[in-house]
């Protein structure tokens, strides 16, 4: 028997997963004091904008996009399985080709900053 | 001590006589303390002696009487008629072809528990006279839980994974395997690397967790699974990325 290649697509899914866990409830929280009206001065478009013309801004941002949208796109091909659809083959192909997309969009825009 | 007519429906097959399962209920005088093993017995014993099932120890702990009870992977001998309402289905395994009655033909999983040689591999020949192979609590600690497998098969009958390719390792043989790995005086886990790293190893388990919820055992193989995987993708970036690094 031959070893899988799935580590690869596993391995990023993995640490996507990690990242968003930790995230994921912080962006919840803070989209939620900005509806309320209570933006600090930190996430002011100066700020954040400086963040990511910083090349190290640019890596932690780049690095956060990219794991999350191969962890959402490895979590959808596995919820198509549990929901019944079973054309993994394509399903596959589908969410990996809009993650490397994604990937490919947030690098170039990135470097425009 | 109270009693209480249970109305048990067992699924009936004698692949000599028959073209297809069918239910048949027995009523069943039982006993408050009783487990759905004595039900079975009591038919046995005195209903219908052509009904077949295995069972042995009757205490958790030889993983014979696995069955399906109102449709969940239980050992027949821990589940308690009190906990059930007067009326109680009894089936065979679900996922595992039917020999006769309750009885499941097991060859299956028992060629896929050897493929991952469950035993220790020692790292190195020793001598008798070189003493003991030592191992200190912290080392025993990290795999204990996945000894405590009794190969009842409740993970195969839960896994919906395993149901849908029967080529899938499952639950209980890669939790054994992660065992022997786990243990600081094997060494064989490049061999069963082989096994459980491939597709139909442990990537096509899609964590499901359901073999971790019925496990009579708290064995907890889906968790063995996912450190599992770990370890298997570390492995591929390893032999990938730095094929210098030798392992």
């Amino acid at each position: 028997m031959a070893k899988s290649n799935k580590p690869i697509v596993w391995g990023l899914f993995a640490a996507g997963g990690t990242i968003t866990a930790f995230l994921l409830p912080v962006v919840v929280l803070l989209t939620l004091f900005a509806a309320l009206g209570m933006t600090p001065d930190l996430f002011t478009y100066e700020y954040l904008h400086a963040f990511a013309a910083n090349w190290l801004g640019k890596l932690v941002i780049f690095g956060v996009i990219f794991l999350s949208l191969w962890h959402a796109a490895h979590r959808l091909r596995i919820t198509m399985h549990d929901f019944g659809l079973r054309q993994d083959l394509w399903i596959a192909t589908t969410v990996y080709v809009l993650a490397a997309l994604g990937t490919i969009m947030t690098f170039f825009y990135l470097l425009r900053i | 001590m109270s009693e209480r007519q249970i109305q048990l429906e067992v699924l009936r097959y004698n692949p000599e006589t028959d073209s297809e399962p069918r239910l048949q209920t027995y009523s069943v005088p039982c006993l408050n303390e009783w487990v759905v093993l004595d039900a079975l017995n009591y038919v046995k014993d005195n209903l219908d002696t052509t009904l077949s099932y295995r069972w042995s120890c009757h205490m958790a702990v030889c993983g014979s009487c696995g069955m399906m009870i109102n449709g969940e992977p239980k050992l027949a001998c821990k589940a308690f008629i009190r906990e059930y309402a007067d009326q109680i289905r009894v089936e065979p395994l679900a996922n595992f072809p039917i020999e006769r009655d309750l009885v499941t033909a097991v060859e299956d999983f028992i060629a896929k528990l050897a493929s991952v040689k469950p035993y220790l591999i020692p790292k190195e020949d020793k001598p008798i006279e070189a003493g003991e192979f030592k191992q200190t609590p912290t080392e025993l600690k990290k795999y204990k839980q996945y000894t405590l497998c009794i190969n009842c098969m409740l993970c195969y009958a839960a896994c919906p994974q395993y149901g849908l390719v029967p080529e899938f390792l499952g639950p209980a043989a890669i939790a054994l395997a992660h065992r022997y790995n786990q243990d600081s005086r094997d060494g064989g886990r490049d061999q069963r690397q082989e096994v459980i790293a491939s597709h139909e190893g442990v990537w096509e388990c899609s964590f499901v967790g359901a073999c971790s919820e019925v496990c009579p055992k708290h064995v907890d193989p889906a968790g063995a699974l996912q450190q599992v995987k770990i370890a298997s993708t570390i492995d591929w970036y390893k032999e990938h990325l730095m094929p210098w690094v030798k392992k």
